[in-house]
């Protein structure tokens, strides 16, 4: 139901704006154990004529906004925006942002919206989330007043809160400052299409798009830089670059080296001397022949893949939240009646098309609904805490039968959806959603069912669908392997199969595009799983200058 | 749109590359990333199981419904079915890019030229319709005020003389009576100045003009006879289609003159055209001659561009084809603004000789070879390339 985007890092300490705040210090109100009592119970319930005004808006949100208190939510302050379809549309095809640079894929990603759209083909989002501070939420016009009450419910208050607690969040994504960046980077790049030709730049943006999902730091935090700080050391960068470049990089040097005083370098004959998992990176430091803006704008690339990068690890987690909440909050309120039939009747028919799972085989079926999981495995914490049976005493001894709202606060801070699935998934939700494991050897005709939902394969099961969820698994093991210094400088990428998948057929093109960020020729080779005996993949000759 | 404009730039790019339209269109809006391919060992998660229990073993299923579906989407692998649409303008933009009419004097002015009229300034005499207020009441205000100008200044002096008399006088004096005298009178001259006047008047002014005509004819002539196969024919109808197209950018109406030909010419419908079958030897002069009747029979003031398009397979009875030359050279090309030959077989036969003896003497003939469906758009672009664009 909604696409939620969130690029962000931490949120300043607010009385001194350069210094970035420590990643604990934002401490959050402890969590009830129990829902506080509710107030006095309104006499009429809230109108709910199908079409809404801002008055109205304004007395739902406030009804919402005071039973999410009473739950513990902690939030971004919200900020609620009505914007059109087309708007909506617009803002799908720039990732979800307010603003971005420009390229022409976005303007793909817009007439392939719209013409789905026209076609009746998908419905819009109801609505667009930004992990921003304040915390943006854009409402469809076109909604009901039910749906905007069910909207801001999913949306102010689940997804809000998510950003706001995941440790994903916390630690990868600055919600205050990704506006900034962004602005900064489409005015960066609109300067440089202005100094250097469309074309160019283009170029350049199509070769960092393809990478860019392996253009992130999986285990180092990018450390936390303000907007001016940025600035300030591309200007360095540029000044002293290309002075620089030629004197340090490695791969120019010339000079002999003195016998006995060899470096470590060429001692292994191997630059670098370890893998480099972030190719962007890589290239960024090492290309010999980018010119400095084309540096910066690999850079800027790259910082905004990473800044996506929590987001693609924790969909079922936080839309199974902001699931959970909107029907946990919406439906509180009816039972203190703030709502009327009709409201409920019409955002229930929403809600149980979005977590609709159809059982494999189905004609809509097309892989697990990340919604449908998400909410069925926090309503089912919810009914551990609440009401365990024998059987979850002895697989959750530690949640089952305590207060449910520090348990389910528990999890959805600390965890991701690989961690998540694999800690809380309970054998009661495997079996209510009939899970089964296949398992699918290329070399065989035949599938094999491989775990079913009973007391053997559990465990089995949990782990193979928490490892469905590990980006390691789902994405290519690619990384930079060594440069030939000696030789024609040409990069070679090592390619570590997993499970004995092979790479898909556009490897060759992607290599071209990183032949030409590289400058010269680029090969992609494979190793077996001990990283022994690699086979040449690929090879792209250097670009024609 | 950018996207609009991104592909026509990319559209040229790919060109100097030899790419087909399909291949290019794929290749401009693709994003590669790298991920994996299929094979490999999966082990995925299903919900919804009615029947098995460990150790089953299931076929396969084909086309990916369910299987592998899951971890299809996830990892990119889904099919990138983006397409745009493009309006006709657009494509036909794209799609004509660089290409020009060969010899586009269109100014052919015959004895009953088409006249438009424009605007021409403005002029003294002209009908009520036409009179141009504005301009005709600004001529009156400055004549009025050049002829009321001076008599006016006279007034006020005159006046201001009599008050001063006025003031020591009591008003009896033959110089005050005289000064009263002329200050009616000028006021009465003053008062006839006319408001408006005839010369004032001024007119919208239009002059006829003539324009080039926009109308076009274009002839088709095929060759019927018995070595035209469905697949030769097939060829024809293309180049046929493409050369219409092509006018239509630059025509607003364009007759369509289909003539098919065997050892007798006949005018057919566009059904009859392409589809019926006939044979029989081939005389290819017949047709021109008919051509060449058309034209002077509805097409005779020669302010219609005239396009002849004419397909063959060259195999022509021997001693007609110097005739056809004759014919061409003589009747036809004066008349035409382009004739365009192609001979959809290999061999060079003799209407292929004769013909090529024409092509330094007319610059606006041109013959080519087409033996492929592919080659007709190369060919076609060959035709009618700007100058100074390469290919």
């Amino acid at each position: 139901m909604s696409r939620v985007h969130y690029p962000v890092l931490e949120r300043r300490s607010g009385d001194n704006p350069w210094k970035a705040a420590a990643v604990g210090e934002r401490r959050h109100r402890s969590v009830p154990n129990a829902p506080l009592p509710a107030g006095e119970r309104p006499a009429p319930p809230l109108p709910d004529p199908s079409d809404w005004t801002f008055a109205l808006i304004e007395r739902y949100h406030a009804a919402i906004a005071a039973t999410a208190e009473r739950f513990g939510l902690d939030t971004y302050p919200n900020q609620l925006e009505i914007i059109t379809a087309e708007q909506m549309m617009d803002a799908y095809s720039s990732v979800g942002m307010p603003v971005n640079y420009r390229h022409w894929s976005y303007g793909k990603e817009f007439l392939a919206t719209e013409r789905r759209y026209r076609r009746g083909h998908m419905g819009l989002a109801y609505e667009i989330v930004i992990n921003s501070n304040p915390c943006i939420s854009y409402l469809m016009e076109e909604n009901t007043t039910a749906m905007q009450a069910l909207v801001i419910a999913h949306a102010a208050y689940g997804h809000n809160s998510f950003f706001k607690g995941n440790y994903l969040f916390r630690m990868w994504t600055d919600a205050s400052s990704i506006i900034d960046y962004l602005v900064y980077a489409k005015d960066y790049v609109a300067q440089c299409e202005e100094r250097y030709g469309t074309d160019e730049v283009e170029k350049l943006l199509d070769s960092c798009h393809a990478l860019a999902n392996i253009g992130v730091d999986r285990y180092r935090r990018p450390a936390k830089r303000t907007l001016a700080r940025e600035r300030l050391e591309r200007e360095q960068r540029e000044q002293r670059e290309h002075y620089a470049q030629q004197q340090v990089n490695e791969l120019w040097r010339t000079l002999p080296t003195r016998p006995g005083k060899e470096g470590v370098a060429q001692e292994h004959g191997r630059f670098p001397t370890e893998q480099q998992e972030n190719i962007l990176y890589f290239i960024e430091k090492h290309v010999p022949l980018l010119a400095p803006w084309q540096r910066e704008i690999v850079r800027i690339v790259r910082k905004i893949a990473q800044y996506f990068y929590p987001q693609r690890q924790s969909q079922v987690m936080n839309e199974g939240w902001a699931t959970f909440w909107h029907y946990t909050l919406l439906n509180t309120l009816y039972d203190e009646g703030y709502l009327t039939d009709g409201v409920m009747i019409e955002w229930l028919g929403s809600h149980t098309n979005v977590i609709f799972q159809p059982p494999v085989g189905h004609r809509a079926y097309s892989g697990i609904n990340p919604y449908a999981l998400g909410f069925a495995m926090y309503r089912d914490i919810q009914r551990i805490c609440q009401d365990p049976t024998e059987e979850d005493r002895r697989w959750f001894p530690d949640i089952a039968g305590t207060p449910w709202l520090p348990a389910l606060d528990h999890a959805m801070r600390n965890f991701k959806d690989e961690s998540f699935i694999g800690q809380f998934l309970s054998p009661h939700l495997m079996r209510e959603m009939r899970l089964f494991a296949l398992h699918d050897d290329a070399r065989q005709s035949e599938l094999l069912v491989s775990e079913i939902h009973d007391e053997n394969g559990y465990r089995t099961l949990r782990q193979v669908l928490s490892q469905q969820y590990d980006l390691g698994t789902r994405e290519p093991n690619i990384q930079v392997w060594s440069v030939n210094l000696r030789g024609d400088r040409s990069l070679m990428l090592r390619h570590t199969p997993y499970q004995g998948r092979p790479l898909a057929e556009d490897t060759l093109e992607v290599l071209r595009h990183v032949a030409r960020l590289w400058g010269f020729g680029v090969q992609i080779e494979s190793v077996d799983s001990n990283g022994n005996h690699p086979v040449l993949l690929h090879s792209v000759p250097a670009p024609a200058a | 749109m950018d996207a609009i404009s991104n592909f026509a730039a990319r559209y040229a790019r790919s060109r100097e590359e030899e790419m087909s339209i399909d291949e290019y269109l794929a290749e401009c809006i693709r994003e590669p990333v790298f991920h994996h391919g299929q094979g490999g060992i999966r082990d995925v998660v299903h919900p919804g199981n009615t029947e098995h229990v460990r150790g089953d073993r299931i076929e396969r299923p084909q086309g990916g419904a369910g299987g592998r579906g899951s971890q299809a989407s996830d990892s990119g692998e889904g099919e990138d079915d983006f397409t745009f649409t493009l309006t006709k303008e657009e494509f036909m933009q794209i799609f004509f890019e660089d290409l020009a009419l060969p010899n586009l004097m269109r100014t052919h002015i015959g004895e009953n030229p088409r006249w438009k009229l424009r605007r021409a300034g403005y002029s003294q005499d002209g009908t009520p319709n036409n009179l141009a207020v504005v301009r005709t009441m600004r001529g009156a205000l400055g004549r009025r005020i050049a002829l009321g100008k001076a008599p006016l200044r006279e007034l006020l002096a005159l006046e201001a003389q009599l008050d001063a008399l006025l003031a020591q006088d009591d008003g009896t004096s033959e110089v005050v009576a005289e000064l009263q005298r002329r200050i009616t009178r000028l006021r009465e001259r003053i008062g006839r100045i006319p408001y408006l006047d005839p010369i004032d008047l001024r007119f919208r002014a239009r002059t006829q003009v003539a324009v080039p005509s926009s109308q076009a004819v274009m002839f088709c002539v095929m060759d019927v006879s018995g070595s035209m196969d469905q697949a030769r024919k097939d060829l024809a109808k293309r180049f046929f289609i493409l050369l219409y197209l092509f006018l239509t950018r630059h025509y607003e109406k364009i007759d369509i003159v289909f003539i098919r030909h065997h050892t007798q010419a006949a005018e057919v419908s566009e059904e009859q055209f392409f589809h019926s079958t006939e044979s029989g030897g081939t005389v290819v002069s017949s047709a021109l001659v008919l051509l060449d009747q058309i034209i002077h029979a509805r097409y005779p003031q020669g302010d219609c561009n005239i396009y002849v398009a004419q397909a063959s397979d060259g195999d022509n009875f021997t001693n007609d084809s110097g005739n056809c030359r004759q014919l061409l050279v003589e009747k036809i090309l004066p008349l035409v603004r382009y004739f365009a030959y192609v001979q959809v077989a290999e061999e060079e036969q003799n209407l292929w000789d004769e013909y090529s003896q024409l092509l330094p003497l007319c610059p606006h003939f041109a013959m080519r070879k087409v033996s492929e469906p592919g080659e007709i758009y190369p060919v076609f672009r060959d035709l009618f390339k700007k100058e100074g664009v390469p290919g």
